[in-house]
């Protein structure tokens, strides 16, 4: 496979900035999954799309809306009504769901190279999140492996929690580098580090 | 305005987007009833009160909804998947509106 440049990388300054006299509350990185996929089960056939991602990524998904799990190198979540969008650190997920998702069951939809993964991590990041989407961020409402479709000023976005104070956000990758910047801005005032 | 769709919770209006009245039926492609062509494209009830209405979750799940919507008031009292209540996948009655 060819080498996948990062459409951050103009914007992409690795260390800290912004107001960390008092340390650092936010971390910033791409994730850089080498395989995004969206799966959709045709009505009635969602148990079996299901039972297909448990069988290629060994990910149970938990009952109901905006449900996922993520075991640190594969994720997986609900983003809409028998839809999941499923991330692998190595490339080659979406032959695999080819192989495991029969037509009769749903479709799979390669977006490795047209999404991009930011991770926002650390104490303030439900705080900077909340500045851009009108969702709620707090633990209890958004647990740990859940899944939001939202969107920031029309640019869809699919948040993950990964973490108590993690989360992972899939953007277009066209606006990946606006989303970035804007992401950096907002981190500012309470001192970030891009990782 | 709070909108609770039944796959993604309570959102703000601005991520949906009004798809028309939902009492409309829509002939038969193949008809050439002009009359129910003239009453579907034009002939709208117009309540002061509750309204069906067709809205889409475009900046979310992207699902359509039926939703009922007082027209003085904006109070929502029923959001539904068009398509049926998709097994399990929804969590969010409409009695949970924020
Ligand atoms: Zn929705």
């Amino acid at each position: 496979m060819v080498e996948r440049q990062s459409p951050l990388e103009p914007e992409f300054h690795v260390g800290s900035h912004g107001n960390f006299e008092h340390g650092v509350e936010i971390l910033l990185t791409e994730t850089k999954p080498g395989s995004i996929v969206q799966l959709a089960a045709w009505p009635g056939e969602e148990k079996k799309l299901i039972a297909s991602i448990r069988s290629v990524t060994g990910l149970a998904l938990p009952d109901g809306a905006g449900g996922g799990s993520s075991d640190g190198v594969k994720s997986v979540f609900g983003f809409a009504p028998g839809k999941f969008t499923v991330a692998d650190e190595a490339e080659g997920l979406a032959a695999s769901f080819a192989k495991a998702v029969t037509p009769s069951v749903g479709t799979v939809t390669d977006l490795s190279y047209g999404r991009t993964a930011i991770r926002i991590a650390g104490p303030k990041a439900e705080w900077v999140l909340a500045k851009f989407f009108a969702i709620d961020f707090a633990l209890p409402a958004f647990p740990v492996g859940a899944g939001r479709s939202t969107a920031h000023h029309d640019v869809f976005a699919q948040i993950q929690r990964t973490g108590a104070d993690q989360f992972d956000i899939y953007v277009f990758r066209s606006f990946a580098r606006s989303f970035w910047k804007a992401l950096c801005h907002a981190s500012e005032e309470v001192g970030y580090e891009v990782q | 305005m709070l909108i609770t769709c039944p796959y993604c919770g309570p959102r703000d209006v601005i991520e949906f987007t009004y798809q028309g009245d939902g009492n409309r039926e829509r002939p038969d492609p193949a008809s050439q009833n002009f009359e129910a062509w003239n009453a579907y494209v034009y002939d709208r009830l117009n309540p002061a009160g509750d309204h069906n209405e067709i809205w889409q979750h475009s900046g979310g799940c992207r699902a359509h909804l039926r939703v009922v919507r007082n027209t003085l008031t904006h109070e929502i009292s029923s959001v539904a998947f068009v398509r049926g209540d998709h097994g399990s996948s929804a969590r969010h009655k409409a009695e949970d509106k924020a």
